[in-house]
């Protein structure tokens, strides 16, 4: 290859490097992101630095072994040279990427000794992962809600095999909406206490560069403080049994005055919930009524396991449709099982209200062909829960 | 050293008739077809892990659970793990130590040979356990091949014993394997050849034995504690009980580990006998390979909890792991520039092995770099449990192990064939494959920085054009071995008569035998000097 | 080529490297019974531990440091299925390292059936764990409730005079496990 040939590929090579700078990558859809908290633009300058170094160290070495397959060929009638050893290049080249690791990990070290500061906050937020949802509650507060994802089922279920999309039009946050988010304060150091009610979950937003594991019987703590308000979304990380892709992340990040008036409304709104279920003990609804909520509440709750059609997933998950519990037993064993749990099955107790959990009941006995006639009313579910 | 071919054709006359068909196979003591069995097996092996993988590939080609159940999709998932690492990688690699090995160090056979045949007859039965369970109602394992606790144990679909079972027999195996493969590389091998003049194949061979030997009963240790907490009322992992999840990954992981070590190294052995050959000039850095072999494989026991770095560590703890783990680049960069000096001024050709091992010290070398970001523990926490792992796992197994895997196999084929592979059909497996893994692989490292976890059956709508991109690059690779079971049922059956030594610039004992290699070979040790 | 080897009949003595062998077999399994006290050990000179005390401690008087005030904060949860009500009387106080303190926790079984609950602590951070000393905690034993039946439950703990002078909040979690069908063995 004669010299200019040589100098066009040099050429190549310079502008290939230049699509690596930083302003082209960041917020592409190759990169990660730069996140809206200060440990997550430590976090992306830290990944820029090791990805350009390790671009840097293989442009060198792929470099050299380019030009040796191109300028060592046999065909090109290249000679075998005889030399096999040398102690002084095997000692350079331990020596420099020794070097190169320690320009590393200096600034790794004093980015992970910042995150792990989990000092000083100034809100608390117990997280706690299940199958397959989040729960959150507000130290200090007395607010505490589930966060279920709330992309309904006929956009993801589409197992009738056509592959050109069908089933319902797929939402914009896809998989990613829940229909409670978690809400914090911008600006104010934010602490997670996070565990989990089963099996390991993991609880991880990009944008805040916080992933930590869920672990059964033991808290971890992290902790963010974002600048930006503003609507963060993320995923569990952490196998989970088969819901794993279906329990997102979203938090709702809004100004101190903002987040103020949240709480207010939380209160407000944990005070009427309290009064409606005193109310609804002593009302009773149609079955039009509690067949209708049942359904809602059924597919959001209950469907993941036991199915749309009320035929389960045995012999994981049995079958409610001509099932012994929904039509022969009594309403109040039912009602236990709705309310308590039983092995794999979460008590939903604490999670619904009493209305809810009355009229699913009610659902479940009487759909798919179950038609016991039974009617379920909140001072049931109530009696049941007292016992 | 200086070598002369052997006629061995004398050794078989006083032996006893080779068996005929089924018997032979299942009653061998021979190391070649004992070999072989574990080549065919594993080859088999990984054509059943990709199928699994394609299944997986075609769910993901879409947003939507359009093909599986997301149970299924995590059965699928785990089991394509299990059988590639226990079934493909390692079966290979073993298959690879009983055809060279000897010949190599100039040894009649292996040291046990009927405890050899035992390793291998049972693998059959492990993976007939495993499989087994697809055909069960509760299906089979769905907790990932790390399976852990307590998903595993507590929460576990029903198919935990089964899966304990399997994974046991896997793990005798595997020990006896490297207990002979010690044995025969210390005792075996001919005079006047010593430790430092022994091929580094046998060198990375032998170091990888040893890490079996280390870290397989840690593994029967942790599955038998999954057994007893989900069957017997143990509480090794649960809170419960005053046991503890994390534990569970801290003794996993000090088998997983070195275990991806253990997947490795023989790579490396392979294919520092093959750049040599085809450049044409001597390994560069002989001892400083052994030496770094060797601190990799002890830096392997001390840095497990970089799988770990959000369970919760200690400061400190996580610190240790991270600088420990970015020193094992030290000495693999050691190995890859060597490998480069060798073919620096030599004098090449690129034959079919020379370009899976070069696609190998490049492809495996990009793995590396996404192993070393992995290892900073603040951008892990970015990273983890994402498909940037995934990427990085497939570019070091798979254009690592499985590339070194066809480079050994196509180098070798002709000393245990006979005959001369097809160099055209040859060609086109390694092309498809070297593009469609790239398609395939690639892109993992763009999702995962773009936020998609590992595991989900579903994903975000963000993430559909690079999964649809990576499914055409995994069909596509997924047919591309078939080429490659196509040229060696043409290269047993027939071709090009193969020489004794096919490649002018390949050196060891293995090329002063026939092509075939005679049923019994070294009868008699040759003098080395 | 082949060099002939002089045959000696050697009778292979093989009984030394027998015994040698089971001797190892033995020394390894004693060597992993050994471990548990070995951890035990290790755990305590390095202070690798991570896990608050799970039997009483008892107070030792080193004095009380009051130019520091630590924030001790309490949060339950419930494992799944079981159907008690649990909670922290008050979910937050603030100590003096070295201060002796006494908490109470309110439980109630809400279910219709006699119900054996455990208690399960976890403190973070991780490197606080070793200098929470319980001195008297609810959770060391199991709590059976019958059916219906609430109860307060006591907590006496007191902060390592010795916690290091950076953390500032330590975090109680008490996680509450369904053992009934254990508490027989």
């Amino acid at each position: 290859m004669n010299r200019s040939n040589q100098r066009w590929w040099m050429e190549i090579c310079l502008v290939c490097l230049s699509l690596f700078s930083s302003s082209a990558w960041s917020d592409s859809q190759l990169n990660l992101t730069k996140g809206v908290t200060a440990v997550s633009r430590e976090v992306y300058d830290l990944h820029m630095l090791a990805l350009y170094i390790c671009t840097g160290i293989g442009v060198v070495v792929f470099g050299a072994m380019f030009w040796s397959m191109i300028f060592h060929r046999k065909s090109k009638g290249a000679k075998a040279a005889d030399f096999h050893e040398s102690t002084k290049v095997e000692i350079l080249w331990t020596a420099i990427p020794v070097v190169i690791l320690i320009a590393m990990a200096v600034p790794a070290t004093s980015t992970l000794i910042d995150m792990e500061n989990n000092d000083n906050s100034d809100v608390t937020i117990q997280v706690t992962g299940s199958q397959w949802k989040w729960h959150y509650k507000y130290f200090d507060q007395n607010i505490e809600y589930y966060s279920v994802l709330s992309t309904p089922r006929e956009q993801y279920e589409n197992q009738d095999g056509s592959f050109s999309g069908n089933g319902a039009l797929k939402g914009e946050d896809y998989l990613l909406e829940v229909d409670k988010p978690l809400v914090i304060p911008a600006n104010k150091k934010v602490r997670f206490l996070i565990t989990s009610d089963d099996v390991i979950h993991s609880w991880w937003v990009p944008a805040f560069a916080v992933k930590q594991d869920a672990n059964p019987g033991f808290i971890n703590e992290a902790w963010t403080n974002v600048d930006e308000p503003g609507v963060y979304r993320g995923q569990c990380a952490e196998l989970c049994g088969k819901d794993h892709g279906f329990m997102p992340i979203v938090v709702e990040v809004k100004s101190s005055e903002d987040y103020d008036k949240w709480l207010d409304e939380q209160h407000a709104l944990t005070a009427q919930a309290e009064n409606a279920e005193k109310a609804s003990l002593s009302s009773s609804m149609s079955k039009a009524e509690l067949m209708q909520l049942g359904e809602t509440v059924y597919l959001a709750h209950c469907a993941a396991c036991h199915q749309p059609t009320g035929l389960g997933l045995p012999p994981t998950f049995p079958a409610l449709k001509g099932s012994a519990i929904a039509t022969q037993g009594s309403i109040e064993e039912h009602l236990t099982l709705v309310i308590n749990g039983k092995g794999m099955m979460p008590p939903f107790g604490k999670q619904l209200s009493l209305k809810e959990i009355a009229a699913v009941t009610t659902f479940e006995r009487n759909a798919w062909g179950n038609e016991t006639g039974d009617l379920v009313q909140s001072s049931d579910v109530k009696a049941v829960s007292e016992e | 050293m200086t070598t002369h071919t052997i006629d061995e054709s004398l050794d078989d006359a006083h032996h006893d008739h080779k068996m005929k068909g089924i018997k032979r196979w299942l009653y061998t003591t021979n190391h070649k077809d004992i070999g072989t069995l574990y080549l065919w097996f594993s080859f088999i092996m990984l054509l059943t892990g990709g199928a699994l993988a394609m299944v997986i590939r075609a769910e993901l080609f879409q947003p939507g659970l359009q093909i599986v159940e997301p149970d299924f999709f995590n059965q699928l998932t785990t089991v394509h793990g299990l059988i590639m690492v226990f079934g493909a990688i390692m079966p290979a690699f073993t298959g690879f130590a009983n055809w060279m090995l000897p010949m190599m160090i100039g040894a009649p056979d292996m040291a046990l040979p009927r405890m050899n045949n035992w390793s291998f007859w049972i693998l059959p039965f492990a993976f007939a356990i495993l499989l087994s369970s697809f055909f069960m109602e509760s299906g089979a394992p769905n907790f990932g091949w790390t399976f852990y606790a307590p998903l595993s144990t507590t929460y576990s679909n029903g198919s935990t014993a089964f899966f304990v079972f399997a994974v046991h027999i896997m793990g005798v195996s595997s020990i006896m394997g490297a207990i002979n493969i010690v044995v025969t590389i210390m005792n075996m091998r001919a005079p006047g050849m010593t430790y430092m003049k022994m091929p580094l194949f046998v060198w990375t061979f032998f170091i990888m034995a040893y890490l079996l030997i280390a870290v397989m009963p840690v593994l029967a240790g942790v599955v038998t504690m999954v057994l007893t907490d989900t069957y017997f009322g143990t509480s090794f992992f649960n809170a419960a009980g005053g046991g503890d999840p994390v534990m569970f990954q801290h003794i996993f992981w000090f088998f997983g580990h070195p275990e991806v070590y253990i997947m490795i190294l023989p790579a490396f052995g392979i294919v520092s006998t093959i750049i040599p050959a085809f450049a044409r000039k001597k390994l560069f850095g002989y001892s400083s390979m052994v030496y770094a072999t060797g601190s990799i494989a002890l830096l392997s026991f001390i840095v497990w909890a970089h799988h770990m770095f959000t369970t919760g560590m200690p400061l400190f703890g996580e610190l240790f792991f991270m600088y420990c783990t970015m020193l094992i680049a030290v000495p693999t960069g050691v190995k890859v520039f060597n490998w480069v000096a060798t073919m620096w001024r030599g004098s090449m050709t690129f034959e079919v092995p020379m370009l899976f091992s070069i696609a190998f010290v490049i492809l495996f070398t990009i793995g590396g770099f996404s192993g070393l970001m992995l290892a900073l523990t603040p951008v892990d926490f970015q990273y983890h449990d994402t498909y940037f792992v995934v990427a990085h796992f497939h570019y070091v197994l798979v254009t690592g192990s499985l590339f070194s895997i066809y480079a050994g196999a196509y180098f070798w084929l002709p000393k245990w064939t006979g005959h001369m592979y097809s160099d055209s059909l040859s060609k086109w497996h390694f092309w498809c494959s070297l593009i469609s893994v790239n398609l395939l692989f690639f892109p993992m490292h763009f999702l995962g920085l773009a936020g998609m976890p590992r595991r989900i059956p579903d994903y975000a709508l963000q993430f559909a054009d690079f999964n649809k991109w990576v499914s055409i690059g995994g069909f596509a690779f997924g047919l591309s071995q078939l080429i490659f079971l196509a040229v060696v049922i043409k290269c047993i059956r027939g071709g090009n008569k193969a020489p004794a030594k096919p490649w002018d610039g390949a050196e060891g004992l293995e090329w002063t035998v026939a092509s075939p290699a005679p049923y019994h070979t070294f009868s008699t040790p040759p003098k080395v000097d | 080529m082949s060099k002939n080897a002089e045959q000696k009949p050697v009778k292979p003595n093989n009984s030394k490297v027998i015994k040698k062998l089971v001797f190892m077999v033995f020394a390894m399994f004693g060597f992993g019974f050994a471990l548990v006290p070995l951890y035990d050990v290790f755990c305590d000179i390095t202070g690798l531990n991570g896990k608050t005390n799970d039997v009483a401690v008892v107070y030792s008087d080193n004095g009380i440091d009051t130019s520091r005030t630590i924030k001790v904060q309490f949060i339950t949860r419930m494992a799944k299925g079981i159907p008690w009500q649990f909670e922290p009387i008050i979910n937050e106080i603030s100590v003096h390292p070295g201060e002796m303190k006494f908490v109470n926790f309110f439980a109630k079984n809400e279910a219709n059936h006699d119900i054996t609950g455990q208690a399960v602590p976890s403190v973070s951070p991780g490197l606080a764990a070793g200098y929470f000393q319980k001195i008297e905690c609810f959770c060391f034993e199991r709590q059976p409730l019958r059916s219906g039946e609430e109860v307060e439950m006591g907590l006496q703990f007191y902060v390592d005079i010795d916690l290091p002078v950076d953390i500032h909040t330590l975090t109680l979690s008490y996680t509450l496990y369904d053992i009934t069908e254990k508490k027989d063995s």
